[in-house]
């Protein structure tokens, strides 16, 4: 499928195809999800009705690494195979993996704040790392948009994706050691022991509905990057 | 004399003769540190207690200070091109001027840190171990920091980019480092010394890898 | 000094930053040759040469080096180690002296010669204690030009070597181009002026 798919037009075809199909799916699962998480489950007898951030929280903060292993993934093939369509597919997926991991966050301060008392706990190990893999989202885009040579700037990024992708899980590993000196804070535990049964088919609904929403949004998104960049080739050609 | 011999004799002497060598990055650290009493008062339990941290801190700043040139300045005036058609690999001149930056660089940064201890209030059983952990983590800091300076070489001003890429990815020796002292003032023991070096030790040693790659792909862009 | 029978290059297409600067080229440069590369500006002359020393990468064809022990050496890596280089820039540091980027660049190519002698043959004796930094361009040009002797590699890849030289320094290299050839070297070089050897001339027109 993906080496079918490596023609840009083709792929053009096919993501038109199908792209209103994914939409529509990924809609109809997010509303049943967020039908079904906020009116068919209990509120948790500690957090009150303020747990059900958890179904927002989970599932993006889940998007937010699966996209950064997708890009490095998308990076990794660009390199050593040069499947044409890569570095469309890392470059188009970076600015929606940072905005799942900015939705993480934004909601896991507000699923905290209750119960901290704050706005922001640096005793959760979890949401330390998020934050540390939204700047690296940063990055990576920032690394994109300041190579003028769009070729070079897809090997660069390319690399800085590896790498990161080989450090993320010792920064995981270091910011969890790094809290074993304070009180563990987190009362955000996803699936945590007192999770009740009912929470898990939303949660997964939910989950499902996060990734194909994904997968129409990156669609469309390499769509577009990939008229533009056949605007500029017919630009060039022109003016050559 | 080896060609990577030469090639570290070169960019030592380089660092020392040019602007923005050794002595800025010694300058800068120690000026970073002094100014943090400024922000955060002159109450000395306190400034104990994160001295530790703020030195970290301020080397990984003074470390990248000098990085975006690591690269860049032998690809604008031809050198990088020699280098990469020489008997010598790209990866063992990586590795050359990954080890001189530090000698440059990291070093001072060593040697200056027992004093700014000093100005910070440092606790006495803190210094050995800023000094060890400053000196097992710096060649982190120089490596990581070299595949950033070799990916941001064709951008002008790169060195916020630089600055952006690099500091998530050294978190860790950050943490470790930062954490060696403190437990050291503690009496705790969580082997950060442990955790560092091996952090320290893969970094050097996958770090050229990853900048020769990031520097074939400027010379052939 | 590995000799060189034939330098080779077959259907050579080059892109950069997304754009065709070339396509299609063939040439070959046998032993003893000199190979003039010659067109208008952004025709790909630089490009060309960068391509045949393996730093840049053609999008199509193929560069063959073939050895007169009697193999071909294609990759990139092995070519640049048989390519003697000088650039659009100069290849010297300017925070160095003379001698100092001299003696580098003899420790890096492991080269057993003398090296105030390759100064002096360049012409640069007298100024071996100078930081580089005050150098003319031409003086800077014929530093560069030690260090080909210095590097001694079988193929030469010069890119517009007589810019920034004055006649004497024209007739120097034009000297060395000559013995290199003589020598059982080739040169290849990217020029818009005469060199006053003869050699052989290919166009780089525009794609």
């Amino acid at each position: 499928m993906i080496t079918f798919l490596a023609n840009p037009k083709r792929f053009l075809d096919f993501s038109s195809a199908v792209a209103p199909w994914i939409c529509g799916l990924a809609f109809l699962l997010l509303a049943a999800g967020f039908y079904w998480a906020l009116f068919d489950t209990p509120p948790d007898y500690q957090q009150g009705e303020s747990v059900k951030i958890m179904f927002v929280h989970v599932p993006a903060a889940y998007m937010g690494i699966m996209i950064y292993g997708l890009m490095a993934g998308a990076s990794l093939v660009g390199l050593v195979f040069r499947h044409p369509l890569a570095d469309v597919a890392a470059k188009s997926a970076a600015p929606l993996g940072a905005a799942f991991t900015a939705l993480a966050l934004l909601t896991g301060s507000l699923w905290g704040r209750p119960m901290w008392g704050t706005y922001w706990q640096w005793g959760d190990a979890r949401l330390v790392s998020e934050l540390i893999l939204l700047f690296i989202y940063l990055g990576y885009i920032a690394l994109w948009n300041a190579i003028d040579d769009p070729v070079r700037a897809a090997k660069a990024a390319a690399i800085l994706s590896l790498v990161g992708a080989a450090d993320v899980p010792v920064i995981h590993f270091s910011v969890d050691w790094w809290n074993t000196l304070h009180q563990p804070a987190s009362i955000i535990r996803p699936g945590g022991p007192t999770i009740d049964k009912s929470f898990l088919w939303p949660l997964f609904t939910m989950m499902l509905g996060y990734t194909v929403l994904f997968v129409w949004l990156w669609l469309v998104r390499m769509q577009t990057e990939i008229f533009e960049r056949r605007a500029r080739s017919l630009m060039m050609a022109r003016g050559a | 004399m080896t060609g990577f011999t030469a090639l570290l004799v070169r960019d030592m002497r380089l660092a020392f003769r040019a602007g923005g060598g050794a002595s800025l990055a010694a300058a800068f650290f120690a000026l970073v540190s002094a100014l943090v009493p400024f922000g955060v008062g002159t109450d000395l339990v306190l400034l104990g207690r994160i001295a530790g941290g703020i030195l970290w801190v301020s080397a990984a700043l003074a470390a990248l200070l000098s990085l975006d040139r690591l690269f860049q300045a032998d690809f604008e005036d031809g050198t990088l091109d020699v280098l990469a058609l020489s008997p010598l690999n790209l990866e063992r001149a990586a590795t050359a001027k990954i080890l001189a930056h530090w000698l440059t660089t990291g070093l001072p940064l060593v040697v200056l840190s027992p004093v700014l201890g000093l100005l910070l209030n440092l606790p006495p059983p803190g210094y050995g171990a800023l000094i060890a952990s400053l000196i097992i983590g710096t060649p982190a800091l120089s490596g990581v920091g070299a595949i950033g300076a070799a990916l941001t070489l064709s951008i002008r001003r790169g060195g916020l980019i630089l600055a952006l890429i690099v500091l998530p990815l050294i978190t860790p020796a950050l943490i470790f480092g930062a954490g060696a002292v403190m437990d050291a003032i503690d009496g705790s023991g969580r082997g950060a010394f442990l955790f560092l070096a091996a952090f320290s030790v893969a970094a050097a040693a996958l770090s050229p890898f990853a900048a020769a790659a990031a520097v074939r792909l400027n010379l052939g862009g | 000094m590995a000799v060189l029978s034939l330098v080779e290059v077959q259907g050579l297409t080059c892109e950069r930053g997304g754009r065709r600067i070339f396509r299609d080229i063939s040439f070959a440069a046998a032993t003893g040759q000199v190979l003039t590369l010659e067109g208008p500006n952004g025709a790909g002359k630089s490009s060309a040469l960068r391509i045949l020393s393996g730093l840049l990468p053609p999008a199509a064809g193929e560069v063959r080096l073939q050895m007169s022990a009697g193999y071909a050496v294609t990759d990139s890596e092995e070519r640049g180690r048989l390519t003697g280089w000088v650039g659009h820039n100069d290849g010297v540091k300017a925070q160095l002296t003379v001698i100092e980027n001299a003696n580098f660049f003899a420790a890096l190519y492991g080269a057993r010669i003398d090296v105030m002698g390759v100064l002096e043959h360049v012409g640069l004796k007298r100024l071996a204690d100078l930081p580089a930094q005050y150098l003319s361009a031409g003086q800077r040009k014929r530093l560069g030009l030690a260090r080909l002797i210095l590097s001694n590699r079988p193929l030469w890849l010069l890119d517009e070597p007589l810019s920034s030289l004055d006649a004497a320094g024209r007739r120097l290299a034009a000297e060395l181009i000559g013995e290199h050839c003589d020598n059982g070297g080739i040169a290849i070089i990217a020029t818009h002026e005469t060199l006053g050897l003869d050699a052989t001339r290919f166009f780089l027109g525009a794609a």
